[in-house]
């Protein structure tokens, strides 16, 4: 019996950790963690869900006809399209980069975890297009139920990626910086865990909002 | 052991080694202990402001049509004494003893993340005293302005467009502050419990109290989720006019909000929230019982599994507290027969409690007495609770006297009572001193007393007619002796928590020493010092049963699974007291006269033993600030004239929440990997 070993997370070079299941404390906070969030996201679109389609003016979020006169739907599909397909390219990215943190290869980890934090922000820009588009076409927070749910309910996802976004830069600056050892690849192990999360969330919010009538 | 006459006496605190004191100290703490001491010592004086305010309650009631409060101050306490009850003393009480009892129990030497811990800490210390900001509003010149809508806030009632003061944003901002505090306490709970236990610490050999706390803390992560989007969504309507529950928008419009989406997502966290108060207590009585009865719990599998179930169908009941919005048969149904389904399980728990006492050796210390004054009281509170799983006799009950009869008899009865229990149980542990059984058994008979006298004649009050949250009622309506019974009840409660506040107090310098296991109990934490060192076990122990402790006694021996190769609790039980103990167990293939006794190594320092501890950190509590910056910024955004400016503590908290998190994330000493 070893009295060093204080903490789950603590293990040396990489071996298993040395906890009562064999797996890293860290990462198994980070699925609690991803479980709560599922909780609030959950709720989140559980009210834009209860909402949709019952918001008593506009703008409408698809084309409606409401007493005979036509509406049109203020949501731009095509582009969110791109930046859903661009967000799922940050996933196949992310996972590269964790590859090549694991196998000690240095300048092509930092170069994908960098693409990863950069697809991510073209998401973002998107999303910043989006709102201030909206905006202007006179769908704010306080106009109608849809404004309000869809501004929060994405609004919270774009938190999301912002909170990746600046993560994914941490760990691009430490691979640089060669503070990245293949027995370190759990830290980006970690990161990918959210950022696959992160994506998984928009899978479901985007067919709800964009695709579904 | 012959070596244990030449050292101090058994029962002299476990201080030599270095342990450093001052109030810095405690701030940058990451002991889970210290941490299980603050979050004692904060939630017990939130106990005491939640108590005076239920006696304010009780004073104004006491006669028919009585001025002594307003209306409106009356609305702000009994809200208040919800909040602060719930959020501010029951809860993070139970936090207290996972916080201090759990890594004992299960043979760790600290939680998975002993900073996240001080941090939910510091977060809900922040975040109750926010709160309570309200009420201190009149120091600086204006009016008390608390929450003042009833613990459960009904949108839209709690809007801006009916609740236009600052109470209903003291609700939003300091409940997201603390709710926040209870989930990263609680996926600390989940990992140490799973990732941290002893070696043979199977999940099927874990106490039951660290497995109530197991489902209590999955119960927090995921209710807390759903509460917080409720409340962040009240938050936006309140603070950024958005219309999740706004009747009508900035334009004046009708919104088409749906004033039932509150009160479904609040009560679908709500609910679970009363089994999060309810659970641990559970675990507590199935430690004292077995200790106090010198008999291994009764159904341990049954009791588990019932605690899961509990759980589990805990989330599929929330709507029959809503019976009386009219939600159709269908629906009332459904949720009657699940509410219904729950009184199986809490049975089969009741039953085993006494299964447990049934033929054992029974101690009547005032631990035992609460505890089965909770068994008692707390099948009262449940049967009133079947009886308004009823959808049809709910509306006779639902906003009467009734059911607050029923959920005091739940909250008081079973949490408050099972806390106590809990209290005089592990306080030795935790102090190293045993509280005052006289007192003791004061504060448990006018506890006993005062309760009953309370809360159950509000059981008719309730039949006939009499309104929850009504500040006065007319003195023809025969509420007049019940409710003066009553108020007499609230004060004998009030003196037993006098009584017991000065055995808290006194106990802690002058109590009799309480030595390792004072009540000869079977779980891991009584095989160390008491108060335990700082790294807890010197050695991690290797456990080959449900109690550990009491492998060797021939009183018990037949009943457990017993292992001749136990050979740490060999050990770790004759250091304990060492009289009246028998034989020792010679350890096959060691020659014990080399080994080092426990005590000798219960006295050394951490480095001593060359065992690692992470060392204090002040950024869990300057994160903490930063959290609730962010939040008591916003309620600045209310604020008109020159304090609107305030609200920019909001930016000043984000940016400190970062910084906080680089220097965590890169502070030496706690890296997983040095």
């Amino acid at each position: 019996m070893t009295t060093h070993a204080l903490d789950g997370h603590e293990h040396v070079h990489g071996m298993p950790a040395d906890t009562s299941t064999g797996l890293d404390s860290r990462k198994m906070a980070f699925w609690g963690f991803i479980g709560s969030e599922c909780l609030l996201f959950g709720s989140l679109i559980a009210t834009y869900m209860a909402y949709k389609g019952n918001s008593l003016n506009g703008p409408y979020p698809h084309d409606t006809v409401i007493n005979g006169q036509h509406h049109e739907g203020i949501l731009n599909i095509p582009l969110t399209s791109f930046s859903t397909f661009i967000l799922l390219m940050s996933s196949v990215a992310m996972v590269m980069g964790l590859h090549f943190v694991q196998r000690g290869e240095r300048n092509r980890a930092t170069l994908w975890l960098f693409l990863t934090a950069f697809f991510g922000s073209i998401f973002l820009g998107c999303q910043v297009f989006e709102f201030t588009h909206f905006y202007h076409e006179g769908l704010t927070l306080k106009s109608n139920l849809f404004g309000s749910t869809f501004y929060v309910l994405t609004g919270f996802h774009g938190a999301h990626v912002t909170v990746g976004v600046v993560y994914l830069l941490t760990l691009t600056w430490m691979s640089h910086r060669g503070r990245l050892p293949p027995r370190k690849a759990l830290n980006v192990e970690i990161a990918g865990l959210y950022w696959h999360f992160v994506d998984v969330i928009w899978i479901v919010i985007f067919p709800l909002v964009y695709l579904v009538r | 052991m012959a070596s244990t006459a030449t050292l101090a006496p058994p029962h002299a605190p476990a201080a030599a080694h270095a342990h450093p004191t001052g109030i810095w100290s405690w701030i940058t703490t990451v002991d889970h202990k210290r941490i299980g001491i603050l979050y004692g010592v904060t939630s017990f004086f939130f106990f005491l402001v939640a108590g005076v305010e239920a006696l304010l309650i009780r004073v104004q009631l006491a006669v028919p049509n009585n001025d002594f409060l307003s209306a409106e101050l009356y609305n702000q306490l009994f809200t208040m004494h919800a909040l602060t009850m719930i959020f501010g003393a029951l809860m993070p009480l139970t936090a207290a003893f996972f916080n201090y009892i759990v890594p004992l129990q299960i043979g760790a030497r600290d939680v998975a993340f002993p900073r996240l811990n001080a941090l939910s800490y510091w977060v809900y210390l922040f975040g109750s005293i926010f709160l309570n900001v309200g009420f201190m509003l009149p120091l600086f010149g204006g009016d008390a302005q608390a929450p003042n809508s009833g613990w459960f806030a009904y949108a839209p009632i709690t809007t801006n467009q009916f609740s236009p003061g600052f109470g209903m944003d003291f609700y939003v901002l300091g409940l997201q502050i603390l709710g926040l505090s209870s989930i990263m306490a609680s996926l600390n709970f989940i990992i140490t419990i799973v990732n941290l236990r002893a070696p043979g610490m199977r999940l099927m050999r874990m106490p039951i109290f660290t497995w109530m706390t197991l489902i209590t803390a999955v119960l927090i992560v995921t209710a807390m989720a759903v509460f917080t989007i409720a409340v962040t969504e009240l938050m936006f309507d309140r603070v950024f006019g958005t219309n999740f529950y706004n009747l009508r928008n900035a334009a004046g419009q009708v919104t088409g909000s749906d004033p039932l989406l509150w009160q479904h997502l609040f009560w679908i966290f709500g609910h679970p929230e009363v089994y999060i108060l309810i659970l641990p207590i559970m675990g507590m009585i199935s430690e004292t019982i077995p200790t106090f009865s010198r008999k291994p719990l009764f159904g341990y599998n049954v009791m588990v599994f019932s605690g899961v179930l509990i759980g589990w169908l805990g989330w599929g009941v929330w709507s029959h507290h809503m019976f009386a919005t009219g939600m159709g048969p269908i629906a009332d149904s459904f949720f009657a027969l699940s509410t219904m389904l729950i009184g199986i399980p809490t049975g089969i728990k009741v039953f085993n409690w006494l299964g447990t006492m049934w033929g054992g050796s029974i101690r009547f210390t005032t631990s035992m007495l609460f505890s089965i004054a909770f068994i008692a009281m707390f099948t009262i509170g449940g049967i009133s609770g079947v009886m308004h799983s009823a959808a049809p006799s709910d509306l006779q009950q639902t906003d009467t006297y009734f059911i607050v009869a029923h959920l005091h008899y739940v909250f008081f009865g079973g949490t408050v009572l099972g806390l106590w229990a809990g209290m005089y149980y592990w306080y030795p542990k935790v102090f190293g001193r045993l509280l005052d059984e006289r007192m003791g058994k004061a504060h448990f008979w006018l506890t006993l007393i005062g309760m009953n006298l309370t809360f159950f004649p509000m059981h008719f009050l309730g039949m006939f007619g009499m309104l929850r949250r009504t500040f006065t009622y007319a003195d023809n309506m025969g509420f007049n002796e019940m409710n003066m019974m009553a108020t007499i009840g609230a004060f004998l409660i009030a003196i037993g928590t006098l009584i017991f506040a000065v055995n808290l107090f006194t106990a802690w310098k002058r109590g009799k020493p309480a030595g390792h296991n004072p009540w000869g109990a079977a779980t891991l934490e009584w095989s160390i010092p008491s108060p335990p060192p700082v790294y807890n076990f010197h050695t991690i122990p290797v456990v080959h049963s449900r109690v550990p402790l009491w492998e060797k006694n021939p009183a018990v021996a037949d009943v457990v699974e017993h292992d001749p190769e136990s050979s740490e609790f060999a050990e770790a039980e004759d250091e304990d007291e060492g009289q009246g103990q028998g034989s020792h167990i010679a350890v096959a293939g060691v020659d014990l006269g080399e080994v080092p006794t426990p005590r000798d190594k219960n006295r050394m320092s951490a480095d001593e033993l060359g065992i690692h501890l992470p060392p204090p950190s002040y950024w869990p509590i300057v994160l903490a600030m930063g959290v609730s910056a962010v939040f008591i910024g916003l309620i600045f955004r209310r604020v008109d004239g020159p304090l609107h400016n305030l609200w920019l503590l909001t930016v000043v908290g984000v940016f400190t929440v970062i910084l906080s998190i680089y220097a965590w994330a890169f502070e030496p000493g706690h890296s997983p990997h040095h």
